[in-house]
């Protein structure tokens, strides 16, 4: 065991006096929560809002004046139709409601009238949030106005309307940074376990001590326990840091249980540090193994796991596809123990399947770590 | 006493290219056994099999009685091995590298120290520094203090002395000698004829094959043609008058000099000098010389024949 010991103390030595590596190690996590949290935002805040023919119509005005005071809407008047096109491509507003000319009147005597809401689709999941926010704002404003009695036309009388009262659950400000913390922390734990165990194995091949360790009494399970070790260390204490972090900053909840949470996230660590041996023990230059793993892993971490595209909005092919990205099963996992406070009770499946993965990774990765050379 | 290391028809092939072809020789113990070949000739690979990081296609090793193939664990506690790109950890003081690779083999460095003592005592100044920054033949020293630290048996040597200046290169043999004193058995292997005479007996390695096994006074004894030395300035011209003599045997570029072997039993330096004279080169100096294991290898390497390609 004293054996074992001065193995992973020379680990642990490795990482401290690589300055580069540890700045990343540590830095890497920060730097990610600040991009999420502050710089890439999802949610909507005060998108200008182009208004045509509303200066003069009363009804028209107040829904205008509506639409300016969500939170999500800025209202920029504008003259003419003429000026819709040079507004939408000078970027000078996303969204444009043009109301008919005698909008009130007509809404009057008719019981409807004509609104076109133009959004710009070059964001095509901006220009649905737009509408789908416009929609409840005029959808809302018809049902004040009806109340009020403004409206004629068929008569509200005859009984069944239905209002939608809609509440949004466990995230009611729709922050894109609690949804992207959880996603964080998978990207984090696959980047520092996955590539920096490949890393430090191929490192050692290349260095030609991989020989030395192999002849001598070291059992390869030893090497490889020594190696990730210091990682799986290094990872909880950035799992750690994030949360801290995430809540300090940005007031991101772990409403669930922190020992549920990094019992999960010590399992994802050990599916992330068996595929870097996995991939370590079939490659021989740190350059190879830093490719596979950064396009093998973190690319579908980021893209094909809910991290930032949900996965139901995939085309099917990639849905099927993501059934094996990892990150994907403790995505479902880290969401539903941070943002709803679920147990296990609603997760065990994806655990389940989570140990299946390790475990087959695990297997597959001791079992081409060979105790001899190819 | 059986012998140390012995090899038995080892053969072992990468695809279609035959790295080791059916080598067998046996090292005795507490020899110092020198692998002379140019890289590429399976010195690396015959090692490895050795160190039981390579298994054989065929054949069969024993290395202080014990088969790599199937004994390995037992093995690796006995043997110590410098691998031909070992360099160390960087990042890791001298004292740490030492002290890591005692650990591993289950030892300490006081327990390894009269072994290592005059070899480690020359670094040992220097033991709070990174082993990056340490000159190459300090580097070799350390590796050869790592290697040696749990007292192995048989101690395996890849090229240990390749990119290492000339004085280090010498200090280096001057302590495998003293080992050897210890009672290790030490093969090693390098590219430079030079050294083959620091060692007990040489085999010549090239292709995978073996080209002679002895003792480096009888692999240069072996050459039975009168050998010349010729100096001149131009040394491209002279190689190819002497080649296309009729009783030219090989003619060779050895750094400065152009050594002529002839077919005949005796020639003399005159005859070559005037004809060398008759080619347009009338100032090369000829004087006979005595055949180092560098002209036996290039002999054995080319056979008889002097092809013109390999100047």
């Amino acid at each position: 065991m004293n054996t074992f010991r001065g193995f992973v103390v020379k680990e642990f030595r490795h990482i401290v006096r690589d300055r580069r590596t540890m700045v990343i190690l540590i830095g890497m996590p920060l730097v990610q929560l600040a991009l999420f949290g502050a710089a890439l935002r999802n949610e909507i805040r005060e998108t200008r809002v182009g208004v045509v023919g509303a200066v003069v119509d009363d009804v028209a005005r107040g829904l205008a004046v509506r639409i300016d005071a969500a939170p999500q809407f800025e209202v920029v008047p504008l003259a003419s139709p003429d000026e819709i096109e040079p507004a939408f491509r000078s970027g000078r507003v996303r969204q444009v409601a043009v109301f008919e000319p005698g909008f009130a009147e007509r809404l009057a005597r008719d019981g409807t009238a004509d609104l076109q809401v133009i959004t710009d689709a070059t964001d095509p999941n901006t220009a649905n949030t737009l509408l789908a926010y416009t929609s409840a704002i005029v959808a809302s404003y018809q049902a004040e106005l009806a109340a009020e009695g403004k409206i004629g036309g068929p008569a509200p009388a005859v009984g069944v309307r239905i209002v939608p009262e809609v509440r949004m659950r466990y995230n009611p400000e729709l922050r894109s940074v609690v949804l992207f913390v959880p996603g964080l922390i998978a990207l984090i734990l696959m980047l520092v376990c996955a590539l920096m165990t490949s890393i430090t194995i191929t490192r050692e091949k290349e260095l030609g001590t991989m020989e030395v360790l192999l002849v001598s009494p070291l059992r390869p399970a030893q090497i490889l326990v020594g190696k990730v070790l210091p990682y799986l260390a290094l990872s909880l204490v950035n799992v750690l840091t994030v949360l801290v972090v995430s809540r300090w900053a940005f007031d991101v909840p772990v409403r669930g249980s922190y020992a549920l949470l990094f019992v999960e996230a010590a399992l994802f660590t050990v599916c992330a540090l068996s595929l870097g041996i996995l991939i370590s023990s079939r490659t021989s230059s740190q350059q190879v193994a830093m490719m596979i793993a950064l396009a093998g892993l973190l690319m579908p971490t980021v893209l094909l796991s809910g991290f930032i595209f949900p996965v139901s909005s995939m085309p099917v092919p990639l849905q099927v596809v993501s059934h094996i990205v990892p990150a994907k099963w403790f995505l479902v996992i880290i969401r539903a123990i941070m943002i709803k406070g679920a147990g296990l009770e609603a997760f065990w499946k994806e655990t389940l399947v989570l140990v299946g993965m390790t475990t087959f990774f695990l297997v597959a990765g001791i079992r081409s770590f060979k105790e001899r050379l190819a | 006493m059986a012998a140390s290391v012995v090899a038995t028809e080892l053969h072992k092939a990468y695809g279609s290219t035959v790295a080791l072809g059916r080598v067998s020789f046996a090292v005795e113990p507490g020899e110092l056994f020198g692998f002379v070949g140019p890289d590429g000739a399976g010195k690396t690979t015959l090692f490895r099999i050795l160190v039981s990081l390579v298994v054989p296609d065929g054949g069969e090793a024993r290395v202080d009685g014990l088969d790599p193939v199937r004994q390995y664990r037992e093995l690796r506690r006995r043997l110590g091995y410098m691998p031909g790109r070992f360099s160390l950890y960087q990042d890791l003081s001298v004292e740490e590298n030492l002290r890591f690779f005692a650990t591993i083999f289950g030892t300490t460095i006081e327990a390894g120290y009269d072994l290592i003592r005059e070899i480690y005592a020359q670094i040992e100044p220097f033991r709070d520094r990174r082993a990056g920054a340490l000159s190459g033949g300090m580097k070799q020293k350390l590796a050869l203090s790592c290697a040696l630290v749990h007292r192995p048996k048989v101690l395996f040597l890849d090229e240990p002395t390749t990119g290492v200046d000339a004085v280090s290169r010498r200090e280096f043999w001057d302590m495998l000698s003293r080992l050897r004193a210890e009672g290790i058995t030490i093969v090693v292997s390098t590219p430079y004829m030079d050294e083959a005479t620091r060692c007990d007996r040489v085999a010549l390695i090239q292709e995978g094959s073996l080209l002679g096994v002895d003792t480096p006074a009888a692999i240069a004894a072996s050459f039975d043609r009168p050998l010349l030395v010729v100096r001149t300035p131009r040394r491209l011209d002279a190689l190819r008058v002497l080649r296309s003599y009729e009783h030219a045997r090989s003619a060779w570029s050895f750094g400065e000099d152009l050594h002529y072997a002839d077919t005949r039993d005796r020639v003399e330096p005159a005859e070559i000098a005037r004809l060398l004279a008759g080619a347009g080169i009338p100032d090369a100096v000829v004087r006979p010389a005595t055949a180092g294991i560098e002209d036996v290898f290039m002999d054995r390497m080319h056979g008889t024949a002097a092809p013109g390609a390999a100047a």
